[in-house]
């Protein structure tokens, strides 16, 4: 095995390649037969874990800068990347911590490119400080948190569900932010262009909220053509530098970014509140408008932001079918709520329950936050009784009840141990409850 | 204002800022910001092609003043920024002004990594001893017994040689100058943007508002005397200097730059996808 030149590994470097679970520089067939694809060049069927689709998604959505910090279950996503990344032209580096982490991808992502990050708790808990400078300096960001078991070092490998609202109010101050889960491998793959697409539309921090099972977990997933990936780019000015205002009010909210370095345009950027030129203001009509409008950007566009799935025995409905989910509900006496790995088991729970003669339906959500609170209240109102099913004490649990206020029981079926709930828990919680 | 003064303060400074600024009354960083405006229009640099990046601080106050692209970032981290948006956009000058707190207590780690890497970037540490935004609490570079908000029975802590740190982490220019000595500065900042690698300036300014008060120094002028009085070029042999601090250019050496390292990676990196595709094997 050859020791890679310092700073430049070699190509064939055996050891390199092995960590990210691919053959070293060797004959054709061991190649081409090594990961037994559908054949070379024309299948795009793969069977990959979560983390490499989420990777390889990023890729699809136009990523180019990615910096961070190995930590488990989540290296995997940068392992391969160190890999892909540059292959692809785009920067890879690995920073001295998570903090410095973010606040590379927050200069590369003002310099223009698309930047991710990912991590699990503590270091999620490190980056909280620049994913609201993120927030304030409207920058987009895409992190991925793959969560394990906490608080503290916790059990870093097992999973859980404990970042939930950590994920939502984990940086400090009143701040707007994204927070997409996916529950399978190919959503790892589609979420995660889903999740820069929401960025770099609303610039905003997306947290793409997974955790070990789905990440570590490998199924089937098929990469879509290069040409089908839909892209958003961020609104690039009309106007030429000299006339650019940064933080202008506009109609959805959203003002134009001028990357850096290109074509003449410059201003300021600050994490101190700031009048629409980027100037620091303590003004109070200044600050209030600015916070209207951060939130207003986002709550003014949920019928873009949230993703969910309503699965009956009958049929599946996503948006834009909230009137047929609405309808088809009634006909429903109970209802599972899940995200993440946790849909995984109430997706399980919902067949034996069918098959136990139960009326039940199942909500997924893709999109954790914000929360789509009208129309969840209205299905919640439907159901006299509503299962929370996650991997932690309760934190969805908490935003379903206020939802329901009251027109529906709502009981968590919790697990907090780094253990997956079981289908056998929560068809027992819905046979024992009245 | 004299005529050699108004095209740069047209060209460099932000009309529609409100001035004048947010600093005291003869603080030493608006002499800085001075120097650095002189050198890049020295230079000859687009200012569309500079990006001024700061911490938290009274120096972190610096970037909004002047029309570059800049940015004011969270305490510490402003060198990690840099090193994304450099590695975004390789062609922009990065000049990265922090207070000794924020380069060195809270930034500390991300000061030493970028020092190492090497990244082509010119880091500006204003060193006024103090934490002056917070109204003068002492700091990594607080010398040993002086008091201060948070050292009332006086600091108990050694100080940071600022030089010799970036020296051991990795930098390739380091120097060290005072805003008494303006010329020296400005030939001092201008190398370091030249430079293609980590350049590390430590410029000793006065905080006379707390420092200076606490330290028998209540104006501007007597800790400018005392920057004059306390200092010797570094080009004097050492019996001269007398246990002065030296400044001037402390080193200048050629080290391996990150962003060519990293234009040589991306060759291999695009070969071996290749190599991997003529062989059959799918990439993605």
């Amino acid at each position: 095995m050859s020791v890679p030149a310092r700073g430049v590994p070699s190509s064939s470097s055996d050891a390199s390649m092995a960590t990210v679970g691919l053959p070293p520089a060797g004959d054709a067939a061991s190649l081409a037969t090594s990961e037994r694809h559908g054949g070379p060049g024309t299948s795009r069927t793969r069977f990959w874990d979560g983390n490499r689709a989420c990777a390889e998604g990023a890729l699809m959505a136009g990523l180019r800068f990615y910096a961070g910090y190995p930590i488990t279950p989540s290296t995997e996503i940068a392992e391969y990347l160190s890999w892909r990344l540059p292959q692809e032209g785009g920067v890879f580096i690995q920073m001295e911590d998570e903090i410095a982490s973010v606040a590379a991808c927050i200069g590369a992502s003002q310099g223009g490119m698309k930047s991710m990050t990912a991590t699990s708790g503590p270091g999620f808990s490190l980056m909280q400080e620049n994913i609201g400078l993120a927030c304030m300096t409207e920058i987009p960001l895409v992190v991925v948190n793959v969560q394990r078991q906490g608080p503290s070092t916790g059990q870093p490998t097992r999973p859980s569900q404990g970042d939930l609202m950590q994920s939502i109010w984990g940086t400090h101050g009143d701040h707007p932010v994204i927070v997409v889960s996916p529950s399978s491998v190919q959503e790892m793959l589609t979420l995660t262009v889903r999740a820069f697409n929401l960025s770099e539309r609303f610039r905003t921090p997306v947290i793409l909220l997974t955790d070990e099972i789905v990440a570590h977990m490998r199924e089937k997933l098929e990469l879509p053509a290069e040409a089908s990936v839909e892209r958003w780019e961020r609104r690039t000015p009309e106007v030429p530098a000299h006339r650019y205002v940064a933080y202008a009010e506009t109609d959805d909210g959203v003002p134009a970014m001028a990357s850096f370095g290109v074509d003449g345009y410059r201003y300021h950027v600050t994490g101190l509140f700031h009048d629409p030129h980027g100037f620091p203001t303590v003004a109070a009509p200044q600050i209030e408008a600015w916070m209207r409008r951060a939130f207003r950007k986002i709550e003014q566009h949920l019928d873009l932001i949230s993703d969910w799935e309503l699965t009956t025995p009958e049929q599946v409905f996503g948006p834009p079918d909230r009137g047929a989910a609405l309808s088809a509900i009634a006909a429903y006496d109970t209802l599972l709520v899940s995200y993440g790995a946790s849909a995984r088991t109430a997706e399980a729970s919902l067949k034996r329950s069918i098959e136990r003669g139960l009326r039940a339906c199942s909500l997924r959500l893709q999109t954790v936050w914000p929360l789509d609170e009208a129309f969840i209240s209205a299905l919640l109102a439907c159901v006299s009784r509503t299962f929370v099913i996650e991997m932690n004490r309760g934190q969805m649990l908490r935003e379903i009840a206020r939802l329901a206020s009251g027109r529906s029981k709502v009981q968590g079926v919790l697990r907090f141990d780094g253990e997956m709930v079981m289908p056998s828990t929560v068809l027992d919680a819905m046979l024992a409850a009245p | 204002m004299s005529e050699r003064a108004a095209p740069i303060f047209l060209k460099f400074l932000r009309p529609d800022k409100n001035f004048p600024t947010v600093w005291c009354e003869g603080c030493g960083i608006g002499i800085i910001l001075g120097a650095i405006i002189r050198a890049v229009e020295g230079l000859g640099i687009d200012p569309s092609e500079v990006a001024m990046i700061s911490g938290i601080g009274c120096s972190g106050r610096m970037p909004v003043y002047v029309d570059f692209c800049t940015m004011h970032v969270t305490h510490g981290r402003a060198l990690a920024v840099a090193t994304g948006l450099k590695l975004a956009r390789p062609h922009m000058k990065m000049i990265v002004v922090m207070g000794d707190g924020d380069a060195l207590a809270i930034g500390g780690n991300h000061f030493i990594h970028a020092a190492r890497r090497n990244l082509e970037m010119c880091a500006i540490v204003v060193n006024n001893m103090t934490y002056g935004m917070t109204g003068g609490q002492f700091s990594p570079t607080t010398p040993t017994g002086d008091p201060s908000y948070t050292s009332a029975y006086g600091s108990i802590e050694p100080t940071f040689d600022i030089p010799a740190l970036a020296t051991a982490a990795g930098a390739s220019f380091v120097a060290r100058t005072t805003v008494y000595h303006v010329m020296e500065m400005q030939k001092i900042v201008a190398r370091a943007l030249a430079k293609k690698g980590f350049s590390a300036v430590e410029v000793i300014s006065n905080c006379h508002t707390y420092y200076g008060k606490m330290t028998g120094m209540k104006t501007a002028v007597e800790m400018l005397n005392w920057m004059k009085e306390s200092t010797a070029p570094v080009t004097l042999d050492e019996h001269r200097r007398e246990g002065k601090v030296p400044r001037g250019v402390l080193l200048d050496r050629a080290r391996p730059e990150y962003g060519e390292s990293y234009e040589r990676l991306l060759k291999t990196a695009r070969e071996d996808k290749a190599r991997l595709l003529t062989a059959g094997f799918p990439v993605p």
